[in-house]
């Protein structure tokens, strides 16, 4: 186990718009149109450190590259794991992808959740669809240290349950006397029986206190902006409200301006902001 | 074991409720449970009761031709449900099931407006507090419509 750092490592490569290739160790399908995978460096190194929050830039080779969160644990970050929904070229050449190819890896590029402020604090996590990849990692290290936070909620919305991202880790978490964990879908199909509505209604509901809590949102850019007027609603601080913000990265390194948000880029001050930082800038419909 | 005023009180729907009041509503109430799988209301049924619920977990459903029957809402502890008893033609507009086992505290809807009409500030609070509960589902609904689950985050 290492200690992940405070401060998010940037990519190591000596050239940073060099992708290093990773061979596919695992493929583990998630839902119908999401999957993780799993690499490992083709020259035998192990893992590469990370923060939780941060990506790395994904090749395909000969059909592009994509940003992609790492949504592993970063006190043990090998394998290298990256959760995606097949949606574009590159992510459905991805889903065509099987144990033992290679891909190109940059990275990792961007800020980190800033778990260190939490400490001793209560955490809310509230997570919307794919959006809880890059908070997975988040999860892994305060469970990895969860003697140094006070109460912990996890709180998950999804379309329906089949859209419910590591359905497996979901339960074992929530059997966890130690942790809160709330899911709720848009639609309950098959069986299910429990929340339905929208992720929004949980952050009334959640148990911690909201003057000390630090709570940590991914999700879809409306869901996060109606889960932060929640938060404050309850009286969580806003600066004490994270989210992770995406937005068409190229390079990842600051030059393209592709990600441009305003005075932000988004690879390289984001993706994760605290959410005072950006809230005048997402309600600018030009942006 | 806790009196009605009691269980009233402490219900985050009548939070900041003038004691005053207690009495009155008390006297439309009494302590229900359903166990998980039993039916509170029926669609097109006189909606007589109003309920807080206080431990458990109700689905709002609605039963459509040719499907199974769909879930509309979940109503959790400490929320409450059933406002069909405040407007004409007080009928209920869904089914209502216990997913988990309930315990609620119900009230007499008939007898509610009794007092309500009655005594006017009474029914000026609890339309307050009815209101907000509308809104806020009203605008968890507006953001289901959105379907934003389906977009890349």
């Amino acid at each position: 186990m290492v200690n992940a750092p405070d401060i998010a490592p940037r990519g190591t490569l000596a050239d940073p718009l060099l992708p290093e290739p990773w061979r596919i160790a695992a493929v583990r399908k998630e839902t119908a149109d999401t999957f993780t995978l799993s690499l490992e460096p083709v020259n035998g190194a192990g893992g590469r450190a990370f923060a939780a929050g941060q990506f790395n830039m994904l090749y395909v080779f000969g059909v592009g590259e994509v940003p992609i969160s790492i949504c592993g644990n970063p006190l043990e970050p090998a394998p290298l794991q990256h959760t995606t929904r097949a949606v574009g070229n590159v992510t459905r050449a991805m889903w065509k992808l099987k144990a033992g190819d290679v891909i190109g890896v940059r990275g990792p590029f961007g800020s980190s959740w800033p778990v260190g402020q939490a400490a001793g604090r209560d955490v809310v996590i509230v997570a919307g669809g794919i959006g809880l990849a890059p908070l997975r990692a988040l999860f892994h290290h305060v469970l990895g240290r969860r003697q140094e936070f006070g109460r912990v909620a996890l709180l998950y919305g999804a379309r329906t349950p089949e859209d419910l991202l590591y359905h497996t880790e979901l339960r074992g978490w929530a059997r966890r006397r130690d942790l809160d964990v709330h899911l709720i879908v848009d639609r309950a199909t098959g069986n299910w029986q429990g929340n339905v509505g929208v992720v929004t209604t949980l952050v009334g509901r959640a148990p911690f206190e909201p003057k000390n809590a630090v709570a940590f949102v991914c999700g879809p850019e409306v869901m996060m902006r109606f889960v932060a007027l929640e938060l404050r609603k309850r009286g969580v601080p806003e600066p004490q409200i994270f989210l992770s913000l995406e937005r068409n990265m190229k390079c990842a390194t600051g030059f393209c301006g592709h990600c441009q948000f305003g005075p932000e880029f988004i690879c390289k001050t984001g993706p994760v902001f605290r959410h005072d930082r950006v809230k005048p800038l997402m309600n600018v419909r030009e942006l | 074991m806790k009196n009605l005023k009691a269980l009233i009180q402490e219900h985050p729907f009548f939070a900041g409720l003038d004691a005053a009041y207690l009495d009155l509503l008390a006297g439309c109430a009494k302590n229900v449970q359903f166990a998980a799988g039993e039916h509170l209301f029926h669609e097109g049924d006189p909606a007589d009761q109003f309920y807080l619920v206080r431990a458990g977990q109700v689905a709002l459903e609605l039963h459509v031709p040719g499907r199974a029957v769909e879930i509309i809402e979940s109503v959790p502890a400490g929320e409450v449900i059933g406002w069909s008893w405040l407007f004409k033609p007080y009928l209920w507009q869904f089914d209502a099931r216990a997913l988990k086992a309930v315990r609620a505290t119900a009230f007499d809807g008939r007898c509610l407006r009794g007092k309500c009409d009655a005594n006017h500030d009474l029914g000026y609070e609890l339309a307050l507090r009815v209101a907000q509960v509308m809104m806020q589902r009203l605008q968890a609904t507006r953001l289901r419509l959105l379907d934003f689950y389906g977009q890349r985050p």
